[in-house]
């Protein structure tokens, strides 16, 4: 009885076969040079979750890192939508130019300063709806859904790296969405670095610059040039008394 | 046993209703500034991203840190077996819940996306101190109102010593969070210390008790009940030992610090040279809030007169909402150190004070959730039996010898 069933069906799915074969090889070719782009950029595909296999990181060089540039910052805000209102006290800031001052020597240090993107972060810590969180790649985000506009994560940076959204928005760009009464901060360009960019808008406009400040890579590969050059010349981490472990590296400081 | 005549007060009066009505428009006027607040952003307020917490946040964590300490008479009639205090247990445990829910809804309004509430309420990361608040406080209204039930309704008496144990524990733990929210933050130079948790246990001892011992007094004299010189004597004795405790707390924070070298900018900033911050230091919390409410508890002929127990405590709350300033907006003010010993320069305001001025929206939704909180009392004493009819020195004898001879 079960094998006159097998043979029946077999017997009606014959002609719906052949046509799906067919669908498929057109398919195939209709979509294989986007596969192909997709297989060469790297990208993470949408529904795989990201995994602590790699480390984003990011090295800054402030030996080349020159006081009066602030192309990291301009095309951080260029690529994520956040306009200067005028208002300095309230205005977002993801990444900013910041001067040290050797009191003794009067030597003067100039520094991207954003997010750390910490091993152990404050901010994830202390945020009471886990909004603030950590993926498994090191990026640490703000989950705007769940984040309720506390701004206790603010209080416990230890970076000053976040900013609370104080206005009504307008014009938001569709991969860096923002939300009136949410705290944000550097996303390492985690839009960029999902489909395979690579790389962070901040450090593409220092390299495009020619300074070559800023380089963004996988912390976990010891064949990426971030690992190579930490490896080589050492890096140091802002605050290491703290022990978060930095995804975010100095040298020269 | 019961011996105490419990009633509630008449309602009848105008001046009750003028009383309850303007409390309520204070409370709504207080909604209607967070409303505007939410619609047009936080940049309306005074609050930055180097302020993030603001008055409405001094005035939140006061009422919470008074709502645990208002509970000390309850505590110290059923858990210390001091029975002259236990005709004020019930008020002492209606102010409570009233201060706890004006506080809460101060820092439900302020919130960024106070239409998530829901979220807060159902998502924890349980390795926030902020998220255990959020349990601790819902948790003491559920446990002071099963405390009132226990001791308003004459069958359940038996049980008053167990709950009032359980809510004795459950508000030094509230507090002990309380101070936690600012000594866990790991990187500020003001907080990261271990002393905050008993300091604000102590100052909620203080300012709770302050508070009671005000709206006693207004209650009893707008009642026209009878409130004796022995209750209220004992009341400002023990605010005294409170006032002097925060002092002893005080003092140890800042010895540790001033010890330490990495903890000489603070210190000078909040001592010496922070502009409005030094002086509310001084003038505010130590002088007006600390100072003078000793003598004027200790020191006689002061310590003998109603009217200046009465200003005792009025300057005890005044001084606790300026050491609160002092101690959430001073210490954000004041730089955070990313490079220690370095100067620090940038557009984010790295290495300079912030300036801070807060808006009338803030003050008005402050304010609106101190109105909320005595507005809960003025109903509630109105509705169930909360106050004793006397507390002349002679029921109070009475009462005391009774009990005693049980």
């Amino acid at each position: 009885m079960r094998y006159k069933l097998d043979l029946d069906i077999e017997e009606v799915n014959t002609d719906r076969r052949d046509f799906l074969r067919r669908a498929a090889t057109v398919g195939g070719l209709a979509i294989a040079p986007g596969v192909i782009l997709y297989q060469t950029g790297a990208a993470k595909p949408a529904d795989q979750a990201v995994s602590s296999q790699q480390r984003w990181g990011m090295l800054v060089n402030t030996n080349v890192c020159q006081e009066d540039c602030d192309a990291c910052v301009t095309a951080c805000n260029e690529e994520h939508g956040l306009w200067d209102l005028g208002r300095p006290e309230t205005d977002a800031q993801w990444i900013r130019k910041l001067n040290v001052k050797d009191k003794q020597t009067g030597h003067v240090t100039s520094l991207p300063m954003m997010c750390q993107h910490c091993e152990n972060p404050p901010c994830v810590d202390v945020c009471p709806t886990g909004a603030s969180f950590r993926r498994e790649d090191g990026i640490v985000l703000v989950d705007k859904h769940t984040c309720i506009g506390c701004r206790y994560c603010m209080l416990a940076c230890p970076y000053k790296a976040r900013s609370f959204v104080h206005e009504p928005l307008q014009d938001q760009l569709p991969h860096s969405p923002r939300g009136k009464g949410c705290v944000e901060s550097c996303t390492l360009c985690v839009h960029k670095v999902d489909r395979g960019d690579n790389n962070t808008a901040c450090a593409e406009a220092c390299a495009k610059d020619g300074h070559q400040a800023l380089l963004f890579g996988d912390l976990n590969d010891p064949s990426s040039e971030i690992s190579k050059q930490l490896k080589q010349h050492g890096g140091t981490q802002i605050r290491a008394d703290l022990g978060l472990n930095t995804g975010v590296r100095y040298q020269g400081i | 046993m019961e011996t105490t005549r419990f009633s509630s007060i008449d309602a009848n009066s105008l001046q009750y209703w003028i009383l309850l009505g303007g409390l309520a428009l204070a409370t709504l006027v207080g909604v209607l500034a967070a409303h505007h607040m939410d619609l047009e952003g936080h940049h309306i307020s005074g609050m930055s991203n180097q302020i993030v917490w603001g008055f409405p946040h001094v005035a939140a964590i006061f009422l919470i840190i008074a709502a645990s300490g208002a509970l000390n008479v309850a505590s110290i009639s059923s858990v210390f077996g001091k029975t002259d205090y236990k005709p004020l247990a019930r008020m002492s445990g209606l102010l409570a819940i009233a201060l706890l829910v004006g506080g809460l809804a101060i820092l439900v309004l302020d919130l960024g996306r106070p239409d998530l509430l829901i979220v807060a309420m159902t998502k924890y990361n349980f390795k926030s101190i902020f998220a255990w608040n959020i349990f601790l406080y819902t948790g003491f209204i559920v446990i002071t109102v099963i405390y009132l039930w226990m001791m308003m309704e004459r069958k359940m008496n038996k049980f008053i010593k167990v709950t009032g144990f359980a809510a004795f524990l459950w508000r030094l733990i509230l507090t002990t969070g309380t101070g936690s929210i600012f000594g866990f933050l790991v990187a500020r130079q003001a907080y990261d210390a271990a002393i905050m948790a008993p300091l604000f246990v102590i100052m909620s001892f203080a300012f709770g008790m302050a508070t009671f011992i005000l709206v006693l007094m207004a209650s009893y004299k707008w009642t026209h009940r009878t409130l004796g010189d022995v209750m209220l004597s004992k009341l400002k004795n023990l605010l005294g030992i409170f006032v002097a405790a925060i002092l002893y707390f005080v003092l140890a924070y800042h010895l540790a610090n001033l010890y330490a070298t990495e903890h000489h900018g603070i210190e000078r900033f909040i001592l010496l040279d922070g502009g409005i911050y030094t002086f509310l230091f001084w003038a505010g919390h130590i002088v007006i809030g600390c100072l003078v409410p000793l003598a004027l508890v200790f020191i006689k002929p002061m310590s003998q007169s109603r009217g200046m127990t009465m200003l005792a405590a009025g300057l005890v709350i005044m001084g606790g909402i300026a050491q609160l300033y002092v101690i959430i907006i001073g210490g954000q003010a004041y730089p955070l150190v990313l490079f220690p010993g370095m100067e620090e320069s940038s557009s984010f305001f790295d290495g300079v004070v912030a300036e801070y001025t807060p808006s009338i929206f803030e003050l008005l939704l402050g304010f609106g959730g101190i109105c909320l909180a005595l507005a809960i009392v003025t109903v509630g004493i109105a509705i169930l039996e909360f106050l004793p009819e006397s507390l002349s020195d002679k029921a109070l004898s009475l009462d005391s010898a009774r009990s005693n001879s049980i």
